[in-house]
């Protein structure tokens, strides 16, 4: 039997009187590369929020094998979406990832050699070891998403929370950050991704949760990925996948398994 | 006055050497702790704290009838805090979106300020206490304690500020992020706010009420065009607010009579100036050229393919 890694019950959130989440269960298995699908608004942010116990939820409660998060927070690292922090904020790439560990320094202590070291090895990791000494703003959106993977590794965590890390990213560097969540993957880690391209999903991923503010379905994608769920999530939205179904991506073209580097 | 001697009273005059002290002193506090306020776009709320700290000054005064600098200031501070406490609890309960709030507790807080300022000057001690030199600022007033009491809590405000450094760089730059490692980004928050409110009560005698945001605000604009890296820009900041503090404390001392707020304010205001202008890679000067001239190379190279 497998362990349960995330585990949310019952969880509903609104922010002033609205709800956003409405009795949302969902569970992934320890070592699952889940992704989690819904349309804009429907509510994937809130749910990692609420995870991360940054937004408080009105009833239920998200575990992380088994204990609340503020138990588990070494064990978990977050990738916010990138549109939410200020990019021309004066600081440089190192600088930023480096960040990864301060929870793991404590009060008081400055970053030192050790913590460089990491950063430095993490950003080798996404391909961006070149950039470190450069500010953040000068960076291309793409290359400001691996800052921000490379900030989430450096904090050597179990459970990688991340909002649409492929978002505004080239397909060279999609495949690139894809191979490195399968790399997460196979040493045991569990890896929750919000991702809006449904072609590729059952290709990236092996979970998938079909979020609209409530929970349409959670399991295998193998299962649960079919086209009644996605109508049940998207509403009337889904007309582009219909005539090869969405099965008919996985039969069709598939990107070579040798993946260019970054 | 020439400039041998205007040296010579820096260091000889008591006033003048008090004066410049002062101004040093709130310029390096401020600029330090305005350039976490520009970055977290707080200019805002720094502008609304030190006008709402006009009624805490004077009703400070009514309830001791004493101006004795730790009681006026303590009086800003209460006003200070309860103007930011009143925004954060309109934001929350309340439709109002935070600049509107902001603007409402600002009107509301210095409206008050302003009439009690009206009924304490009718008061013959309150005349003589000169409460209405924290409008635009007397540097003049200044007394050696005075700076003394300034310089112990700036420099421990700017103490907190090295201690905490690194959270509150994480806390600037991502908050949401901040939580996810368990730093208390609350508390965090409203330390940093309290030392907000320290830096801008600091200036209020000398700068005044009414142009004190523009000591948190312009010397951060000013740094941030010379570097990017927060330690050098927070170091920047704090040594453009000193400088604009001494001369223009100087400046107007020189002068008769004239408000020092308003001339420390077109001092900082120079150095904005030169500094959008002339800083290195952000400076719109050199960016022109810059354009200019590969528009030249463009023009002027034969087309390869
Ligand atoms: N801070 C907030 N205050 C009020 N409402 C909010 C806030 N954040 C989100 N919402 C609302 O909550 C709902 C869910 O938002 P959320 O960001 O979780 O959606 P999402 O699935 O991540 O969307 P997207 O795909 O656009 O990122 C939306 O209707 C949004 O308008
Ligand atoms: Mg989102």
């Amino acid at each position: 039997m497998t362990t349960t890694a995330i585990e949310v019950s019952d969880l509903t959130a609104a922010y002033k009187d609205k709800p956003v989440l409405w009795h949302v269960d969902m569970q992934a298995p320890s070592g699952a590369l889940m992704a989690i699908v819904g349309p804009n608004g429907a509510g994937k942010t809130t749910l990692i929020k609420a995870i991360l116990g940054l937004v408080r939820p009105l009833s239920g409660r998200a575990l992380i094998y088994g204990k609340p998060y503020p138990q588990q927070r070494h064990r978990v690292a977050y990738v916010p979406q990138r549109s939410s922090v200020d990019w021309d904020f004066p600081t440089s790439v190192l600088d930023v990832v480096m960040m990864g560990r301060y929870g793991a320094l404590g009060w008081f202590k400055r970053p030192g050699s050790a913590e460089r070291r990491a950063a430095l090895d993490a950003l080798d990791k996404v391909g961006m070891v070149d950039f470190a000494e450069r500010q953040i703003g000068q960076l291309s959106g793409g290359q400001q998403q691996r800052v921000f993977l490379a900030r989430a590794l450096v904090q050597n965590a179990e459970v990688y929370l991340m909002d649409e890390p492929f978002q505004g990213v080239d397909a060279t560097t999609e495949r690139a950050i894809v191979r490195l969540l399968q790399e997460l993957r196979s040493l045991g880690k569990t890896v929750l991704v919000v991702h809006h391209d449904l072609q590729t999903v059952p290709e990236y991923f092996d979970w998938v949760m079909m979020l609209n503010v409530r929970s349409i379905a959670c399991g295998p994608v193998s299962e649960v990925f079919n086209e009644q769920n996605l109508r049940a999530t998207y509403g009337g939205k889904i007309a582009f996948l219909n005539g090869n179904g969405v099965g008919g991506v996985q039969d069709g073209y598939r990107p070579a398994l040798s993946q260019p580097a970054l | 006055m020439d400039i041998g001697q205007l040296f010579h009273n820096l260091l000889f005059d008591y006033t003048l050497r008090t004066v410049a002290l002062g101004a040093a002193v709130i310029g390096i506090v401020s600029g330090a702790l305005g350039a976490f306020a520009v970055l977290r776009r707080q200019s805002l709320l720094g502008d609304a704290i030190s006008h709402a700290a006009l009624p805490g000054i004077v009703i400070a005064f009514l309830l001791t009838r004493s101006r004795e600098p730790t009681i006026v200031l303590l009086g800003a501070l209460a006003a200070g805090w309860a103007a930011t406490l009143s925004i954060t609890a309109i934001v929350r309960t309340t439709r109002i979106k935070d600049d509107s709030a902001l603007g409402l507790v600002l009107s509301v807080f210095f409206g008050f300020g302003l009439m009690l300022l009206t009924f304490a000057q009718k008061l013959s001690d309150a005349r003589q206490a000169g409460l209405d030199k924290f409008l635009f600022g007397q540097a003049a007033t200044l007394l050696q304690r005075d700076v003394v009491t300034m310089a112990t809590v700036g420099a421990l405000a700017l103490g907190t500020t090295l201690l905490f450094w690194k959270e509150f760089k994480l806390l600037t730059f991502d908050a949401d992020y901040a939580a996810s490692l368990g730093h208390p980004v609350r508390a965090l928050d409203v330390l940093l706010t309290t030392l907000l409110v320290i830096a801008i009560v600091i200036g209020l005698q000398t700068v005044g009420v009414v142009l004190m945001s523009a000591m948190l605000v312009a010397p951060a604009a000013a740094a941030r065009q010379w570097t990017n890296r927060l330690e050098t820009m927070v170091g920047l900041s704090g040594l453009f607010g000193a400088l604009a503090g001494v001369s223009g404390a100087l400046i107007s001392s020189a002068m008769e009579k004239t408000p020092t707020g308003p001339v420390i304010v077109l001092c900082i205001s120079a150095i904005v100036l030169v500094s959008l202008l002339f800083a290195p890679a952000r400076g719109l000067v050199w960016k022109r050229l810059r354009n200019f001239r590969n528009q030249r190379r463009i023009h002027t190279a034969p087309l390869q393919l």
